[in-house]
Formats: structure tokens, sequence, C-alpha cells
């Protein structure tokens, strides 16, 4: 049992839970993910560790509940326990003073972007940030966002707040506008990330992505989280999550996670109906 | 007055007590133990069988030389707990190698009786003595040396970790087993099946460690939560052991392999039985819904079987083994092929899938397979199978396993790279010490050797904790007092 030393609401349904996991807040850097298992019966989930705190020996993940075991976790409450956490997992993002560097981060996405957007303006980068949401009410982290960041935007697809469009848009205004740029990463939906591979191609600017496929173990032990780069078979869990964005197979990987769709319906289905028992009695 | 003692005659008209079962048809449609386990009758019958050899060659066919015949000789006397005793003696983990030891290529294969008659049924012994010890709740908690001051972290909980932790800490030392998953147990746990082996079993028998003082630590990844170097430096262990298993899955590389509803059978086996699949929705973890579907898995060792067994309890409709060699080369136990074609698993020898094919939606819809016949022995000493050309057919399927085999983790080696490994990965060690190339690690069980066996695993595990205690104290243990 890991206990939840803070948990608190950053959007509608994204929240911010800080758990005490002294080890993997010793040890983690930018870009690797803890897999966590909120209950007895529950799946073992991967989510980006957002930011940590080795002397208070906790880990920070932002969560938006979307499936059974996202809303379960965003049920908890500081005080309250989740039964597994494991980690630091995956291959830590590789930064370097690269000059101009654009992370782009989308919904939830900007969380995971965020502390590798730290670790790129720490090693000496020109950080320019685009964090797109929805709708004004679900733009995250915007202030840590600018503190990090020589330039920060924020799209939204309605037009609520910032640049009123998708941050494929704006980055593409930064290249036409004649800027070097150097390095990009972009963390979000697939379609936005295959989106963003498709605006830097034509110009070879090094861009990279984390993937976010089904996993079970986070080890490398079941292969359930291949994906397709450059037509071998990579495991993201050892191998990634952050892989170079003009050699993935996004088709591929939108593909492999439709897997379950039907299962997750049935069971948030399954989830919400014993809520809602919860609530008459 | 002792009753007249048996000629060897009168032993050999015994013939092999069968080891009763669940009625397969019944069986397919749950989870349960499949075979039910000796009666006290049935095992003293069995046991009368021993003709108690004066060179007993069953010894030396045990990987780690359980006194065979004595203990056998207990359970004729009816004496169980005494027997299990005398196994526990080279082996601390009998429950389990009772029930997945490869015994006809083991003790069961060089047993005199072989030849002319059929063996002694050691295995169904062996597991039938452990299995009374702990259902008469008369595990004796062995007696444990006096505090040595070192300590020991054993990395993974699988066979070989655990019988190395358990060694060390019956020797004295603090033992901290460091494993990546939630559950204690390693392949016992999420590999092999609840149908083959009880959880409970194994939960059983870690428990007893636990009392002997070792500790547990779960969810901690070594190479990544913690390095071997940091275990030594700011920790302080005196000595590591490294029993990590062979954790990657091998794909065949062919097209369509990441077609949904295709799996390694890690994934598969895992999503079962240590994620619980079989109970979606009460557990979390969905898995493909096999019910009414046809499912094939390729590969001939216990997790193909395994695998294939799983799919047909979760109500496949057909399942089948496709195995490129014949019967014959298959590495699986003798038992598990036997019980898997009474329960309607369908083997599709000398074949082999060439290509997945699927639907609009990249669901896997069937599978291009080519015969294959024998040609000349390989390097392995089986003939290597060879394609017949112009014969590929394609097999309608709808969920495919691959159970090829597994590589080992890169964790450990890309974080300590003083560790020297074979061109293959695997560790390299010098097998009578179980010692690394890296001062104060050892390693053993299927990182070494590639995926094995329990027994060899186990096996490993005394050879380290053997040497482990020689380095921390100057003095060589002597298992046989115990
Ligand atoms: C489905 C299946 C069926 C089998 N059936 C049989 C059978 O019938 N008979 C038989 O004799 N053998 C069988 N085997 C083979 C047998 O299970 C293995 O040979 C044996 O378990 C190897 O033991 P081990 O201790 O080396 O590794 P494992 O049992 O693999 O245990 C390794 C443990 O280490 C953990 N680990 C890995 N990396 C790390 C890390 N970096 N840090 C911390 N922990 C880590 C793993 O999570 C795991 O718990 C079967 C194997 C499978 C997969
Ligand atoms: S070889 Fe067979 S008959 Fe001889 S002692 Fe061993 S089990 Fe008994
Ligand atoms: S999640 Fe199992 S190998 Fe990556």
């Amino acid at each position: 049992m890991y206990n939840i030393v803070s948990a608190i609401f950053l959007a509608e349904n994204i929240k911010k839970i800080e758990i005490k996991a002294p080890r993997i807040a010793k040890k983690r850097k930018a870009g690797q993910f803890v897999m966590i298992r909120v209950s007895e019966n529950g799946e073992r989930i991967p989510l980006t560790i957002a930011d940590s705190d080795p002397e208070k020996g906790t880990v920070t993940i932002i969560v938006q509940g979307m499936g059974k075991s996202t809303i379960e976790l965003n049920g908890k409450e500081a005080g309250e326990t989740i039964h597994d956490i494991v980690g630091p997992l995956g291959t830590p993002s590789h930064i370097e003073k690269f000059g101009t560097a654009v992370s782009i981060g989308g919904g939830v996405g900007t969380a995971i972007a965020y502390p590798t957007a730290v670790a790129l303006k720490k090693a000496g980068n020109y950080v320019i940030t685009i964090n797109g949401a929805r709708t004004k009410d679900l733009v995250i982290l915007e202030n840590e966002m600018k503190a990090v960041s020589d330039e920060a935007y924020i799209t939204t697809d309605d037009g609520s707040y910032g640049f009123h469009g998708f941050v494929t848009q704006k980055l593409q205004e930064l290249i036409d506008s004649g800027r070097t740029i150097d390095y990009v990463l972009a963390i979000g939906p697939i379609p936005m990330m295959r989106a963003v591979a498709e605006v830097t191609r034509p110009y070879g600017i090094p861009t990279v992505v984390s993937l976010n496929p089904v996993m079970v173990d986070g080890t490398g032990m079941c292969g359930g989280c291949r994906v397709t780069v450059e037509n071998e078979i990579r495991f993201a869990c050892v191998d990634g999550p952050e892989f170079d964005a003009h050699k993935v197979d996004f088709k591929n990987l939108s593909d492999r996670n439709r897997m379950y769709l039907g299962e997750e319906r049935q069971s948030s289905e399954t989830a919400s109906h014993k809520c809602r028992i919860g609530h008459q009695q | 007055m002792d009753p007249k003692p048996m000629t060897t005659k009168e032993r050999l008209a015994i013939p092999r007590q069968a080891m009763p079962a669940q009625d397969p048809k019944e069986r397919i449609h749950n989870f349960r133990e499949v075979n039910l386990g000796y009666t006290p009758e049935l095992a003293q019958q069995e046991a009368m069988r021993c003709i108690q050899c004066k060179d007993p060659v069953c010894i030396k066919g045990c990987p780690v030389n359980i006194k065979i015949d004595r203990f056998i000789k207990l359970v004729a006397e009816g004496n169980f707990l005494g027997a299990a005793k005398k196994i526990k003696e080279d082996n601390v983990l009998p429950a389990i190698c009772g029930r997945v030891c490869p015994q006809e290529d083991q003790c069961e294969k060089v047993c005199v009786l072989t030849k002319k008659y059929t063996p002694v049924a050691i295995g169904n012994l062996e597991r039938f003595v452990a299995d009374y010890e702990r259902e008469q709740g008369k595990i004796e908690l062995p007696d444990v040396k006096p505090a040595s001051g070192k300590k020991v972290a054993v990395i993974g909980s699988g066979p070989a970790g655990l019988s190395c932790a358990n060694d060390l800490a019956r020797l004295g030392h603090s033992v901290t087993v460091f494993e990546a998953l939630h559950e204690l147990g390693g392949v016992l746990m999420y590999g092999i099946p609840e149908f083959r082996l009880p959880k409970d079993i194994v939960k059983t028998e870690i428990e007893g460690m636990k009392k002997l003082g070792v500790k547990f630590v779960t969810n901690t990844v070594v190479g990544r939560s913690v390095t071997i170097d940091e275990l030594m430096g700011e920790e302080h262990f005196d000595a590591i052991f490294i029993g990590v298993g062979a954790g990657l899955p091998w794909f065949m590389g062919i097209p369509g392999e990441n077609l949904l509803g295709v799996y390694s059978a890690n994934e598969f086996l895992t999503r079962v039985n240590l994620m619980k699949a079989y109970d979606f929705p009460r557990s979390d973890t969905p898995v493909f819904d096999c019910r009414g579907k046809n499912v094939a898995v390729f590969g001939g060792g216990n997790t193909a079987m395994d695998a294939v067994r799983t799919a047909k309890r979760l109500g496949a409709e057909h399942a089948y083994i496709v195995y490129r060699r014949s019967e014959a080369e298959m590495p699986a136990r003798a038992e598990e092929i036997h019980n898997a074609k009474e329960e309607g698993i369908e083997f599709l020898l000398l074949m082999n899938p060439v290509e997945f094919t699927g639907n609009e939606e990249q669901w896997l819809t069937g599978v291009k397979c080519i015969r294959m016949e024998l040609g000349e022995p390989d390097e392995s000493g089986r003939r290597k199978p060879v394609p017949v050309k112009g014969s590929e057919f394609l097999l309608p399927v709808d969920m495919a396993v691959i159970s090829i085999g597994n590589g080992s983790n890169p964790l450990i080696r890309q974080t300590t790279p003083d560790i020297e490994v074979s061109k293959r990965d695997t560790i390299v060690v010098d097998i009578n010490t179980m010692a690394t190339s890296k001062e104060a690690v050892y390693a053993g069980g299927d990182i070494v050797t590639g995926g094995a066996t329990v027994i060899l695993a186990m096996g490993a595990g005394r050879t380290a904790a053997r040497a482990i205690h020689e380095k921390l104290t100057g003095t060589a243990p002597n298992f046989n007092e115990w």
C-alpha cells in the first residue's frame, strides 16, 4: 500500500496526485513512467511521472478519468492509499542542448511533456511550449509551463482561450515565420502526434513522440506494448516510451489501442452502475 | 510383528498407480487443478513398486539428487512426514516440483523399472508427500542458524530466487528479495496456470520463507528502481543473487504479428493468471473473449500447452497447437500433452505459420501455414523441420498465441555492464558456484540457462547459496544436516 499525500483537481476530470514512493522519487528522470494498480483487482496502468520530490520521497502523476481504473484513481483523496506503484520505468528522455526546442502537449499530454520541458530548459535550450486543449476549462499547468518556457503558447480548439486552432497550426506558424527549430517533442492523443510528425517531416526537424500503447507489466516481459518503429517490433515500456516520430507506425498503434474498447466500456459501465447504487444508499 | 517383506517379484507385479484426475469433460469448464493427487493407500501401493535398488540410478537422474529410494521407502512404511523431511533435505519446493518437473526426462527416465515395466511414479509420490505434510498443517519450521550479520539481496522471486533466499536465511543471513511485479513467485504465479499448479501452494511456500525471516519487497525493478551497484553500495548488501528469469518474449517476425488478437504466451498467461482476466469484469484486466472462437497456439513447450488449455477453458471452440516438428520433439511434459489431448486440444504437427491475415479493422482472421517435413538433425540433435514447397493453407483463427521462447530482459545488463553476458545475452557464470564476472554477484535460473525448468532454477539457487555462504563466512554449509 502506498500513501497519497495530496490530490487536487487541475481541471474537470483531471487530477494531480502526489504519492509517497521514495525509491521512485529518487531515481526518476524526465520521460519515465510508473505502473499503478489502484486496488486489489485492479489493472496495471502506465502513468507518466509529472514531477517528483526526492526529499519528500514523493512522485506526482496527473490523471484524466477515462476508463474504470483512472476514474477510480481520480476518486482518491489525500490520506487514502493505492495498492501498487512501480517504477521508474521506460528509457528517460534523451536530453541535450539542441538549440531551440519546441515542446507540444495535447490535453493531459501537457502533463507528460512538462518534465521533459523542464529538463530541456535546464540543458540550456531555448524552450517554446505549445499546449493545446479542447476548451479553456481544460487548460492545465499553464503557469508551470510559462515558468520553464522562453515562449509559451496555448491553443484551444474552440478559441475560448489563447490561439484558436490546433497545436499543429501554431507549430506551422512558427516554422513559417522562418525561425530555426532544432527539436520537437509532441505528446498527446495519437492523431495529434501523428499530425505533428507530418508537419515537421518535410523540414527534417528531429521530432520525438511519447507512445501510449496498452501495457501489462511495464518491464519487457509480455510484449503487449509492442509498437512498430521503422518496420521493427519495439517494446514501448523498455525501448520507449519515446520514439522518433518520423519512424513510428501510428496506424498500427491506434489499431492496437482499440483491442479492448468493448471490454473497457463494459468495465466502466459496471463501475458507474456500482456508483449509482452507492448514491442511492 | 512386521509383515513379511515383499519379494521383488511381488513388487514388480503391482501396476503403476494412475493419478486420479478431474474428468476432461468437466475440467475444460473450470480452472481447478486437473490432478487430484494420490490417496495414502494409492501412494503406499505405488511406493511398494520401488525395488530399493542397491545403486539407485534415479537419484542421478534428479537434477538436485533427491534421495529418492529413501523417501519412497518411508512412504511405503507409511511414514509420510518422514518422507517429506527426507525430500526437503535436497528440494525446498517438493509440492511444486512434484507437479511440474519433467520426470519422464529425469528420475523416471532412468528408473530401472522403465526398461521392462513402467517407472515408479516418483513425481506423483513427491507431490503426495508434500501435499500430505501441508494439508496436515505439519510443515515444520526448519532450524535457522544464528545470525551471521551478513546481508544478501536476491533479485527475482521465481524458483531460483526463492530457493537461494530460503537456504541463505536458514544459514543465518539477512535476506531481502526484490521482485519487479506486485506478486511473488515468478513464472510459478504469472505463467503456470492454476489448473496445473494451484497458487495457494506457491503462497504457502512463500509464507513459510517469511517465517524464516526472508524479507520480500515487491514492485521493485532492479536496474530501474535501484541498481545492483546501489544495492551493494548505499544499501550495504554483502552479496547479490540474480534470478530474474528469461523474460523477453520472442516474436516470429512474420507479417501480421501486430494484428489485434495476436498475443505472446507471456501476455496471454499473465493477463489470465496474474491479472485474473478469467474473472473479468470482476477483475479489471480484460483478455480476448475466446468463447466460441478458434485459437491457435504456436510452439510445443509447457508454455504452449498451458496457453492452449487456458484458451480452451476460456471457452474456445477449436484450440490448436501448431508445432513445426513432430510430437516426439515436443519439449512439453508428457503428462501435459496427454492431458491436452484428453481435453480436445487439436494438434497440428509439422506445420509452421508464415503469415497472419486480418480484416479491415485489423482483427486477426487466420494464419497461413506451411507443412514441414523432418530433415537432418540440427545442432540440438533434433531433426530439423524443412518446409514442403507449395503446401501452404489457411487456418481460420480469431486469436493466436506465440509461444516460441524468451530472450533475456536487458535491464540488468544495461545498468550493470561489468556483468559478463553471452552472445545470447544470458549471464555467464562459473557453474560450480554460480558466480558472475562481478565480485560478490551470483546468478542462476533461466537468466543463465535460457528458458529451462523449475528444478534447474532451484538447483542453481542452492548452488549459489552454498557459494555465497562460503564467501561470506569462509565455511561450507552442510545441507545434509537439515
Ligand atoms: C507458462 C510456463 C510453463 C512452464 N512450465 C514448466 C513446467 O511444467 N516444468 C518446469 O520445470 N518448468 C516450466 N516452465 C519453466 C520454468 O517456469 C522456468 O524455467 C523457471 O520458472 C525459471 O525460474 P527463475 O527463477 O529463473 O525465473 P522466473 O520464474 O522467471 O522468475 C523471475 C522473477 O524475477 C522477476 N524479475 C525480472 N526482472 C527483474 C528485475 N529487474 N528486478 C526484480 N525482479 C525481476 C520476475 O518478475 C520474476 O518474478 C514453464 C514456464 C512457463 C513460462
Ligand atoms: S531406480 Fe526406480 S526402482 Fe530403483 S530405487 Fe529408484 S525409483 Fe526405486
Ligand atoms: S508492457 Fe509488457 S512488455 Fe511492455
